[in-house]
């Protein structure tokens, strides 16, 4: 493999705590080397140039499914939008939904290198590997869903971890899977019947079960087979006014559990979208901020780590898990509404959303989601997300770094709204002088995110060893600025590489790289009653056979398998 | 000495059944029986041992004869075709896997073709209706634990999907429905008194085209709003019975079909049929569910829904995908003329479109790839033979809920023969040789 030289750039990089200096990266056979190791490298010339790791997305929504439902049934988000084919690129559409071939491409143009799709449904498995398939570039895995699962309720209601944990690491080798996922734990379910559970002690209609001992006993099974990532939850009551409690209550079940796992993590719990769950007030009409609660918890619990959620302020297209969420959304809103209930597994919702600067609440919540960020005293805990495409589309990232970046920005941005005053008395980032540095967003978009996954041995940094994915922004963080400017250069990378390979080349794309999909083979020792249940369970209420169920090799043409041993 | 292959999956119908047993040779060369499949499903199975069956592209004359070609020329003809072709229609996609339909749509990208698929004549209108109001759906396997009120609207399960009934819809025992058929009401809307009306608690005889006043009278219904006496040739009371039946379930869902999608009002009546379910989630549960004909028409939806945005009629001729059934659907260009090339692969205009369409294929270079002779291949220039997916080989199929399921391969085909997958990747290679790409 070539070797390259990325000379004399201005070096953002946490884990070699390196906050702008000028530096030399050497890349040799895909990862990072001492600048020593190299004979005759491509020399690329940084000189002025911001050098950072390649982004890592800890959580959107890109492949799979429901993805796919937004794409299909929302023919209008392609409109204006559509990119030719142009030499080894193929064509692009979509705006909030991209196609997978755009948005393997625009995550490249933004740095980024690594991206986890969020909420893989275990029955629609191979769909989802069918569209990281055909997504270029990037190194992806899928969280599948365990909140709602009938093996999961009924082992959590008798507190049985073993099994618990016996099962998820089934279900982790039968889809591929990288993570347990939770969503509205015991709500989806109890959508199946046109219900929901509004808080943690809600009991889950017919299971005998609350949301707070799913998330418990989940995060005890992930602690049990020691995971590389945390448990992840989105929580109940999500977007309503007043949620914040139940956020905190939420928060709350990881006191007192200490992270088992090999993979470096600190926490034990990683709590999404957090903007959306950060509500006061008990109606639309007074709904305020509760960010500064949220933070004072999150700032004084190393055992959580939270990502943004951050609304950005376009039509986009809304879609989760959360099945009664999308219902109560398309009430509201009375567009479009799709559902898939899947069986004895999960839920999930389609609605197209506006976020309009000229409508109050869409405004409130555009401030909570920067203060959380804003007031964050460990940037290596709270990540920038847009819950693509759910807040926003991922390509706001850049725009999102200019917000925290700038007060100028947000400044801007409260003087456009048409109910300004209002939406400054509900919330607090009005009075918050804050600007973050580079050095923090890139802890907040690379080494956070690679260390709350337990990657932080392959991404997030730029330290001899690591793999060699690196980003070259033209941005001089010495010479003076306009906000808009820092947003224009995190959209369009100068020069990428992605495991060593050169996928950017002057701002164009050069290759389609060489994507690998991570997957965790979890270890246990063997379980005759779990695999009696599994057994059962396909026989009698499942529609597809047991052997028809476990997504084979072929889906993942480029796998990359982390190895859990947790039979001691 | 014989060998049973268990779980396979059924290439036929979108219920895409996977409980089937097939008996082969010990070799695996040879396949004896078929168990657990439905009659059409088995017959599929079974022809592909059919002695007379055609395992060589064959060229039609200049006398209206057959002559056998190579793989090879095949191959030529195709991708020369398709380069030379402006806008050429690649239609069919949906009784093949979705690993040849990815291939298939970078030759559509690489030639700028039309891709279009069975939906065109088929669901393509619920596609339409899906995205002006959306569709709260499920899988199937949420209908057979919880679903106590079924409605069949315009479809006929009894016929053209025969184990749905027993697999997922009416008879099966599930979590929440111990009581399996007992526990569940079941509605049949068809002019016709079918087989699958025979089954209904309530059977609705709606006058032929007049679905969408029956949608709309179920949506007064159910608000006890004021019906006028007969709506579509229903008197009221049986309307205000089947909205109350509707209503007092737990968990409700409807069906449709043909009957309804492709008569009058056609993506309007779907509208409708959705709207009346996101009225019945006012009350209690509801999903509403396309009957889908191939077992994957519904794959190649979601292949190119990722790929290019849109679940059918996708036009890639100006280099970028556009979207406008009516105007890029096949037989709109057919019969506009605005096609020069047709490429056919896993379905059957031949059988389906309209003559005039048919004429329009056969007055113009195309190809069809299939392992059947049909009536298309009898319109067109080359007919490619190919292994049976599901039989000879294997792959990724989308039910109609959605669900993939891989799949498999249970005999070998006749020597020498190539997969679609093989197939269209020789022609993409080709193809690219002849741009100079």
């Amino acid at each position: 493999m070539a070797e390259y030289l990325i000379k004399n750039g201005f070096v953002f990089d946490p884990v070699l705590g390196i906050k702008g200096d000028k530096a030399d990266i050497a890349i040799k056979d895909g990862k990072i080397v001492e600048t020593t190791a190299l004979s005759s490298p491509k020399v690329i010339d940084a000189a002025g140039k911001t050098v950072m790791a390649g982004g890592v997305d800890v959580h959107a929504h890109v492949a799979g499914p429901k993805v796919n439902v937004g794409r299909n049934f929302r023919p209008e988000d392609k409109l204006f939008g559509y990119k030719p084919r142009n030499g080894i690129e193929r064509m692009q559409g979509g705006f909030s939904v991209p196609t997978t071939i755009r948005t393997g491409y625009n995550y490249a143009r933004m740095g980024y290198t690594t991206v986890m799709e969020a909420a893989m449904p275990p029955l629609f498995a191979r769909h989802t590997h069918e569209e990281m398939r055909d997504t270029p570039i990037l190194d992806q895995g899928a969280y599948p869903v365990f909140g709602n699962n009938w093996f999961v309720l009924e082992y959590l209601k008798n507190h049985e971890i073993e099994n618990t944990a016996a099962y998820v690491a089934w279900l982790l080798k039968a889809t591929k899977g990288y993570a347990v996922k939770v969503v509205n734990p015991g709500g989806t379910e109890a959508w199946g019947w046109g219900l929901n559970c509004e808080n943690v002690h809600d009991p889950v209609p017919y299971f005998d079960i609350t949301p707070a001992q799913i998330v418990t006993g989940l995060i005890e099974a992930n602690e049990y087979l020691g995971l590389p990532h945390s448990m992840h939850v989105h929580a109940n009551n999500l977007g309503n006014p007043g949620n914040y409690t139940t956020t905190l209550d939420t928060f709350q079940l990881s006191e007192g559990i200490k992270p088992n796992s090999k993979f470096g993590r600190d926490q034990v719990m990683h709590h999404t979208h957090v903007q959306f769950h950060s509500y006061g007030g008990d109606n639309w009409g007074n709904m305020e901020s509760k960010a500064k609660e949220i933070m004072d918890y999150v700032n004084s619990h190393d055992n959580i780590t939270i990502d943004m959620g951050q609304v950005t302020l376009d039509e986009t297209t809304t879609m989760t898990a959360d099945g009664p969420f999308e219902h109560h959304l398309t009430e509201l809103n009375h567009l479009k509404w799709a559902n898939a209930d899947v069986e004895l597994e999960t839920a999930a919702g389609v609605v197209p959303y506006v976020y309009s600067p000229g409508i109050k609440v869409c405004g409130i919540q555009w401030c909570i989601g920067l203060e959380l960020a804003l007031l964050a005293k460990d940037p290596m805990r709270v990540f920038i997300t847009t819950d693509h495409p759910n807040a926003g589309p991922f390509i706001r990232y850049p725009r999102v770094m200019k917000w925290l970046m700038s007060q100028e920005a947000r400044e801007q941005q409260l003087d456009a709204f048409k109910h300004k005053d209002k939406v400054i008395d509900a919330t607090n980032v009005a009075g918050i002088d804050r600007e973050l540095s580079l050095y923090e967003i890139a802890q907040m978009t690379r080494t956070g995110p690679a260390k709350s996954l337990g990657l932080s041995h392959m991404y997030g940094g730029l330290a001899p060893g690591l793999e060699a994915d690196v980003a070259v922004y033209d941005f001089n963080p010495n010479e003076p600025y306009a906000p808009d400017d820092i947003e224009k250069a995190f959209l369009n990378a100068e020069h990428l590489f992605k495991t060593g390979v050169q996928v950017i080349r002057d701002h164009e794309i050069a290759s389609n790289g060489n994507k690998r999909t991570l997957w965790v083979n979890a270890k246990v020792n063997e379980n005759p009653q779990v695999m009696r249940d599994v057994k059962e369970k396909f026989l009698r209420y499942y529609t597809v056979t047991l052997n028809n169920y476990e997504v084979t090799g072929h889906y993942l043409p480029n796998p990359y398998v982390i190895e859990v041993d947790a039979t001691q | 000495m014989t060998k049973t292959v268990t779980d396979v999956i059924c290439p036929f119908c979108g219920t895409l059944c996977d409980d089937l047993e097939v008996v082969v040779s010990d070799d695996g060369k040879e396949l004896y029986e078929v168990y657990n499949a439905c009659a059409i499903g088995a017959e599929k199975f079974l022809h592909s041992q059919a002695k007379d069956r055609i395992t060589r592209p064959r060229m039609r004359q200049e006398d209206g004869s057959w002559k056998e070609i190579s793989y090879d020329e095949a191959i030529e003809y195709t991708a020369r075709m398709l380069t030379d072709a402006k806008k050429p229609l690649m239609y069919g996609w949906s009784s093949t896997n979705c690993e040849a339909q990815a291939v298939g749509s970078e030759i559509g990208e690489a030639v700028g073709a039309v891709m279009d698929n069975t939906a065109t004549v088929c669901h393509g209108t619920s596609l339409i209706a899906v995205q002006d109001i959306g569709i709260p759906s499920c899988t199937l396997g949420e209908i057979k634990n919880r679903a106590d009120r079924i409605l069949f609207w315009g479809c006929n399960p009894a016929h053209a999907h025969p184990r749905h009934m027993s697999r997922y819809s009416i008879f099966p025992r599930g979590f929440f429905t111990g009581k399996g058929h007992t526990g569940r009401k079941v509605i049949v809307v068809d002019p016709r008194p079918t087989d699958t009306a025979s089954l209904a608690d309530i059977h609705l005889q709606v006058e032929q085209g007049r679905d969408y006043e029956l949608l709309d009278a179920l949506r007064v219904a159910f608000k006890g709003e004021k019906l006028p006496d007969v709506v579509a040739g229903i008197p009221k009371a049986k309307i205000y019975e089947a909205a109350e039946t509707l209503k007092s379930g737990r968990f409700a869902i409807i069906f449709f079909g043909m009957g309804v999608t492709q008569s009058l009002g056609k993506n309007h009546n779907i509208d409708e049929a959705i709207a009346v379910t996101r009225d019945l989630n006012e009350y209690t549960k509801a999903a509403i569910m396309p009957m889908r004909g191939h077992y994957n028409v519904t794959g190649s939806g979601q292949v190119w829904g990722w790929l290019f945005g849109f679940p059918y009629a996708v036009d890639l001729s100006r280099g970028f995908a556009r979207y406008n059934p009516g105007e890029t659907t096949s037989n709109d260009l057919l019969r506009r003329d605005e096609v020069d090339a047709v490429f056919v692969l896993g379905s059957d205009p031949g059988a389906h479109f309209p003559f005039s369409s048919v004429k329009k294929i056969y007055n113009r270079p195309s190809v069809a790839i299939d392992p059947h002779e049909t009536p298309t291949t009898e319109v067109c220039k080359v007919h490619v033979p190919v292994a049976f997916v599901g039989v000879e080989i294997g792959g990724c199929a989308y039910r109609m809920d959605n669900v993939p399921i891989e799949t498999r391969k249970v005999v070998e085909p006749p020597e020498g023969m190539m997969t679609d997958e093989e197939f269209l990747k020789r022609v993409l290679g080709r193809v690219k040789e002849i741009q100079g790409v």
